[in-house]
């Protein structure tokens, strides 16, 4: 029974490989002959390959790698081709957004129009992944729940690089290509309009987000808990109810009341993660465009606790200009 | 009991990978003391081990003081000496004391060679005298003028000089190539570099020319709650200089936003703390000294002395405070330098923003009393 708590799989099988189901007429061919690792085995499935990749899925990879050319030999750049700096400086380094007098216009080269292309490349290399999802589930015979999932993080991503700068009317409102500049840029929005925790589609993110979490820990706990069971054999027990569920089911009801089936758990955990970017992205959409600024909205609509004033007068604010200026 | 000790291992690895992979980690306990508010996290947080022993180690250096003599009627130092032109009207023992203090402030190794060609000390072709002449008025404009932020405790030479000819906190005019677009590839706009006068994060690595030389806008956040029609908002870029400064300030001070600001509302004054109001004047004070006295002095420094666009270097907080919010810990020096309070006999200096100040103060009494 310990070793259900293992970070481990505790089973693996080893067997002849695995090469899937034939292929529609007019697919490409999966690619590579299948291998199986041990060690991989030990946190997934121990056989990996062959991939099938496709027309979208080349395309995807293309527009991926010429994005991250883009981004990348621009850092390497922005250091003067310096390849220890680059080491050095990379989690600072980023490829910036055209500065705010181009507004809408093409930009230089140089001065964001690199930015725009990368972005172009990006979000190309993101949708053509997209088809590629939707297309392999439909020719698996599977729902599209994951590529509208997919979507929803898109639409996030959309809404960051792409709606609100347009609808704000400039490009440098959107976010650099960078690991500590886009967390700046993130800081530095939040204070400009007036601090996002104020904002109720940023606290509806927040909640399913940390929902997210908080069920994927129940579900992944449960299931493991009663794996001895059979519980790892989710599809079946959603339709035929064994010990497993059973009793997983049971724990929680006498736990909190109220339980999950094994079909509905997943129902609430899709939700609560397609929500997050969904819910984030109508926040991210208004900041600017629609609220200026959230703290002072919220004292309108009530939502910010008053606090004692603590007497302090903006000195700039005085009748005279302060400092013997 | 096995999933506890996985649990500890995994959580002991990655504190470990952090602490020897992260900069700037200190290990607890730290004290922190409540400024603001229930709720609100207004804290200052003081680590015991190294807070305290940096200025008792910045105390250990201040060199000994002679005692102030008493202004003894007579010839003045202007009477006595040649070329004279501020001090002037000191007593000859007060002047030379300000001299050899100065000396040891300044130039503990080479004294008074530091400024002076010993075989004639009224000779100022020494780059170091003028210099050293403008920053005496620079000095006593602080004292007279600034009081709404350098308070009674004023400044001295030393408050930044601290032993060393140059202090050692300064910033250049950062170089046109940092935000220069020329060429195809590579424009940064003078960010994106671990930068430690912005407290290591990739925000413009000079914040200074525009907001404590230049008085660029600083106020970024918007003030009211929904968009101004026709009104082209604070670009994030902008907001960026302003985050980059008050990382500057922070570090400078060793002080955490909550120092001045309730941070949830970073723009609202009457949620913020009195020394926000004395931060605001010190701004103020950076902009108007970078500007009437420091930069003008360019043309006098020799080329080793300048910086990427030909200026020499400036001022910004950390120059005096040296990671304590009241630089020396509020050491009361300038006292002891009667001179360097104001120019003497010149207009008597009641400022103006002394009474901004008491404004202000008595702004908090009275909401304190409510």
């Amino acid at each position: 029974m310990i070793e259900n708590t293992n970070i481990f799989t505790r089973a693996q099988v080893h067997g002849p490989a695995d090469y899937g189901t034939p292929l529609a007429k007019g697919d490409f061919d999966r690619i590579g002959t299948p291998i199986k690792s041990y060690w991989m085995g030990k946190i997934g499935d121990a056989q990996i390959g062959p991939i099938y990749l496709g027309a979208f899925g080349i395309a995807s990879l293309l527009c991926g790698f010429i994005a991250i050319q883009i981004i990348g030999l621009n850092m390497w750049a922005s250091v003067g081709w310096d390849p220890i700096e680059f080491v050095r400086q990379l989690p600072w380094l980023a490829l910036e957004p055209p500065p705010p007098e181009y507004g809408l216009s093409l930009p230089p080269l140089n001065e964001g129009g690199w930015w725009l292309m990368a972005g172009f490349f990006l979000t190309a290399s993101i949708f053509l992944w997209w088809i590629r999802v939707y297309r392999r589930a439909r020719a698996h015979g599977l729902g599209t729940h994951v590529a509208w999932a997919f979507m929803a993080a898109i639409w996030l991503y959309l809404v960051l690089g792409f709606i609100r700068p347009i609808a704000m009317g400039s490009w440098s409102e959107a976010v650099p290509f960078g690991i500590f500049p886009h967390l700046d840029w993130t800081a530095a929005f939040s204070i400009r309009y007036g601090n996002l925790f104020y904002n109720p589609f940023h606290m509806l993110s927040i909640a399913f987000l940390y929902g997210s979490v908080l069920l994927f820990a129940m579900h992944g706990g449960t299931v493991m808990a009663t794996s001895r069971f059979g519980a790892e054999r989710e599809i079946e027990q959603a339709f035929d109810r064994g010990t497993a569920f059973e009793r997983g089911a049971l724990f929680w009801r006498w736990t909190m009341g109220f339980c999950a089936n094994a079909e509905s758990i997943h129902r609430w955990a899709w939700w609560f993660a397609v929500l997050t970017p969904l819910t984030g992205g109508i926040g991210i959409l208004l900041t600017g465009t629609v609220v200026e600024n959230w703290y002072l909205w919220g004292i309108q609509h009530g939502l910010v606790p008053p606090y004692p004033n603590s007497g302090v007068v903006d000195p700039a604010s005085l009748p005279v200009p302060g400092g013997g200026q | 009991m096995k999933i506890v000790f996985w649990f500890g291992g995994v959580a002991a690895l990655i504190l470990t990978g952090f602490m020897l992979f992260t900069a700037g980690w200190e290990r607890p306990p730290i004290e922190s003391a409540q400024t603001g508010f229930r709720g609100t996290g207004m804290v200052e947080v003081n680590n015991p081990r190294v807070d305290p022993p940096r200025l008792e180690a910045q105390l250990a250096q201040v060199p000994d003081m002679s005692p102030l003599p008493p202004d003894t009627p007579g010839p003045s130092a202007g009477d006595i000496y040649q070329n004279v032109q501020v001090l002037g009207d000191l007593s000859v023992v007060r002047f030379n004391r300000v001299m050899q203090s100065m000396a040891s402030w300044i130039y503990p190794e080479q004294g008074c060679a530091g400024c002076h060609n010993l075989n004639n000390l009224a000779d100022d072709s020494k780059y170091q005298y003028r210099v050293a002449r403008r920053m005496i008025q620079m000095t006593q404009t602080v004292n007279s003028q600034w009081a709404s932020h350098v308070g009674a405790t004023g400044v001295t030479c030393y408050t930044c000089h601290r032993g060393q000819a140059v202090p050692q906190y300064t910033w250049f005019n950062a170089d046109p190539a940092n935000t220069a677009a020329d060429g195809l590839t590579g424009w940064r706009n003078g960010q994106n570099r671990a930068t430690e006068q912005v407290g290591l994060t990739s925000m413009p690595e000079d914040p200074f020319t525009e907001q404590l030389e230049d008085s660029g806008q600083i106020r970024v956040i918007g003030d009211t709650a929904l968009p101004m029609p026709g009104e082209v908002g604070t670009s994030i870029q902008t907001t960026e200089q302003t985050y980059a400064l008050m990382m500057h300030m922070s570090t400078s001070l060793n002080v955490t936003c909550t120092y001045c600001h309730n941070s949830r509302n970073f723009g609202s004054w009457d949620q913020s703390t009195p020394q926000r109001v004395t931060s605001w004047y010190g701004i103020q004070m950076a902009q108007n000294l970078n500007t009437e006295y420091v930069a003008p002095l360019s043309s006098e420094l020799p080329p080793h002395r300048l910086g990427p666009t030909g200026e020499g270097q400036k001022i910004n907080c950390e120059t005096c405070h040296q990671g304590v919010n009241k630089p020396l810990g509020g050491l009361q020096m300038a006292e002891q330098y009667p001179s360097l309070l104001g120019p003497s006999g010149g207009t008597q200096v009641s400022s103006l923003s002394d009474q901004d100040v008491e404004a202000a103060l008595a702004a908090v009494e009275l909401s304190d009393t409510e």
